[in-house]
């Protein structure tokens, strides 16, 4: 893809924390997994997040998401606080704002292509006829409109995963949240949806990368380090020698 | 609204999905259900059949005719206050039929005089023991359902000349003569010949209450000519409009306080009675088999509840992950409670309706196993059922829905 390395410019403040932590108890010890992180994304950012396992990378990202919320700090989302909504607020924001990307797909076993990308669209509360013509169209633009009535294990790693990413984009949410996406899938394919973020990036969403691998990083326009529960390092493009193995 | 019927739609469809895709388990755990369902259902068949066996038995009675009697239709305590009572004559019929013919705009049509006794029938070498004898008038088919399947019930002329005539109940027939027409046979009671001028019509017995079939009926002279001795009369009167019984009740009352010349201080020394008051003391009895029986039986159906909830635990368990990834798209906390009542509740509803088809199938087979036995399969116990089998679906998958609805999203994402 020609356009890989071009940066498209940045539109408002989507995402917006400043020194939010986050604390677990675990028996009788207090795990700090974030200790104060400070952050803006901006719409149409194509952004990574690294870090080593126990980083608090995956806190930051359930923050992010909206699964969690924070112990203290701020965190804005379009504006609205975050940190006071309630569970049904929580789960309205979920469903209209992020379209979550998982490393094991998370499809329904049972259900078709079809039916897995319409679910985010029910919970809407859209009416059947516009449901599922919007998940056909989000299908096709997948690369999936021959196989909407495939069901998940009729389907390929790959498959699997762009249905997973119809999903995530049916209800045009403002980010993208992808975790891990090509942890299941070999580097072909791995490669392969690298390429349909590409593309959706360039066709004007957010994407906000969790991964721990620098293959994958290296795609996106901004990479946040994380280590112990803090930034280590934000900065623009990858830069592969600053994301070598630090000696403890 | 809107989203709720979308959400509501959408979990009928995963609950058949997951039905379908654990059919072993979602049949065996719908067989506590099916088994729970028969149990409720044919103790309630048991139950309608015999309120409505006690209910054909009060019909012997009429729900439109007194009965004048010494003793009253209902325990008593001071029994004493009673047995001291003068007897209920015959004779009061008569008198009570000169009032009611002079009262304008009476309430009552007509009284009839009853004498029985318990005697052996016999024909040939065939013989019925304790059989109830019954003397009266000819204006006693009025008072009565009774019908009579052949020949007659003795007429005015036989009435009033005591002749020895009787009509026999169904049973006492069969008995008396099992190959033959009775009509125009004599029979023996007590060492004196009858004349059978008519059988009744099968009316069935239940649980050895009183019924025509095991009677017979002679004219009051015969009657008095010979067996008067030890019998016991009452006097019936049948009642012109059965919605005015209570006025009709008054009417009688004074009427009877007439006949037995009562200063007005003194109390009634007679009890009137209808088929009410003898239904109010069977209600209770009828009502504690109901509770019973229904308390017993609701107990397999519980069992049949625990087992749904059981599996609708391990289901939430099974599904955890799904749950979390639901919870990411957007499912709020009472779509999940929904999707797993929904599960738990549609796992009953077929369970309800198995046992229901199998409950149907044998309340049939006994119908025509056992005719006697009045058993009743109604439309209100199939809506009563399928109620109750929602009912057990919410009661048992509340609690596994709830702890679903409440699992935290992130925890839930992690769970292999």
């Amino acid at each position: 893809m020609e356009t890989r390395n071009s940066i498209r410019p940045f539109g408002p403040v989507v995402i917006d924390i400043e020194n939010i932590t986050k604390d677990y108890v675990m028996g009788e010890e207090v795990v700090r997994a974030l200790r104060g992180v400070t952050l803006q994304i901006r719409r149409n950012e194509y952004i990574a997040i690294m870090g080593p396992s126990g980083s608090g990378k995956s806190t930051l990202m359930n923050m992010l998401g909206c699964l969690d919320t924070p112990s203290s700090g701020r965190y804005e989302f379009n504006g609205k606080n975050v940190a006071e909504m309630d569970d049904d607020e929580l789960a309205a924001v979920r469903n209209r704002e992020i379209g979550f990307v998982f490393q094991t797909f998370n499809l329904l076993p049972r259900a078709t292509s079809l039916r897995n990308v319409e679910l985010p669209l029910i919970y809407a509360g859209i009416e059947s006829e516009r449901r599922e013509a919007r998940a056909t169209q989000v299908l096709a633009d997948v690369g999936l409109g021959d196989r909407i009535h495939h069901k998940p294990n009729e389907l390929s790693g790959g498959q699997r995963q762009r249905v997973a990413i119809a999903r995530a984009l049916v209800n045009g949410p403002s980010i993208i949240l992808a975790d891990e996406p090509t942890g299941n899938l070999d580097s072909k394919t791995g490669e392969e949806i690298m390429d349909l973020f590409e593309d959706l990036y360039q066709r004007g969403n957010t994407i906000i990368l969790v991964t721990h691998e620098r293959d994958i990083a290296v795609h996106a326009r901004r990479t946040v380090h994380l280590r112990d529960g803090l930034i280590e390092m934000d900065h623009a493009g990858f830069i592969p020698e600053l994301d070598l193995p630090v000696a403890r | 609204m809107k989203r709720f019927l979308y959400e509501l739609s959408e979990s009928w469809k995963i609950a058949a999905a997951q039905m379908r895709s654990n059919l072993t388990r979602s049949t065996l755990t719908a067989l506590g259900v099916i088994i729970g369902i028969i149990a409720v259902t044919l103790m309630g068949t048991a139950v309608n059949g015999i309120s409505i066996g006690f209910d054909k038995s009060m019909a012997v009675l009429g729900d439109d005719v007194l009965y004048v009697t010494q003793w009253p239709w209902k325990p008593v305590d001071d029994w004493w206050n009673y047995r001291d009572r003068k007897k209920i004559k015959t004779e009061y019929a008569e008198t009570l039929n000169r009032m009611i013919a002079v009262t304008p705009n009476s309430n009552l049509v007509v009284a009839v005089p009853t004498s029985n006794l318990m005697r052996s029938i016999k024909y040939g070498g065939n013989q019925v023991d304790n059989v109830f004898v019954l003397g009266t008038t000819s204006d006693f088919i009025i008072t009565s359902t009774i019908d009579c399947t052949a020949g007659r019930f003795f007429n005015e002329l036989e009435s009033r000349g005591g002749a020895n005539v009787v009509v026999i109940g169904y049973d006492v027939a069969d008995a008396l003569f099992p190959a033959q027409s009775p009509i125009d046979k004599s029979v023996l009671i007590n060492g004196q010949l009858f004349k059978v001028i008519g059988v009744n019509t099968r009316q069935g017995t239940f649980l050895g209450l009183f019924s025509w079939d095991s009677m017979v009926a002679m004219p009051l002279g015969a009657f008095n000519k010979y067996f008067s001795a030890k019998s016991e009369s009452d006097v019936r009167v049948k009642v012109k409009d059965k919605r005015r019984l209570t006025d009709a009740k008054g009417e009688l009352t004074g009427l009877m306080r007439r006949v037995r010349g009562l200063p007005p201080e003194k109390k009634d020394d007679f009890s009137i009675n209808e088929q009410q008051a003898f239904k109010s003391t069977l209600d209770p009895v009828k009502n504690s088999i109901a509770i019973a029986g229904l308390f017993i039986t609701g107990l397999s159906l519980f069992v049949g509840a625990i087992g749904i909830m059981n599996i609708t635990f391990v289901s939430v368990k099974e599904r955890t992950k799904e749950i979390g990834t639901r919870k990411a798209l957007g499912a709020r906390r009472r779509t999940i409670l929904l999707q797993f009542l929904i599960e738990s509740t549609a796992l009953c509803l077929l369970g309800g309706f198995i046992g229901l088809v199998f409950a149907y199938l044998m309340c049939f087979g006994i119908g025509k196993a056992f005719p006697s036995f009045p058993i009743h399969f109604s439309l209100g116990l199939v809506l009563v059922s399928m109620i109750v089998s929602i009912i057990t679906g919410l009661f048992s998958g509340f609690a596994p829905a709830w702890t679903a609805s409440r699992l935290d999203p992130v925890t839930a994402l992690r769970y292999e």
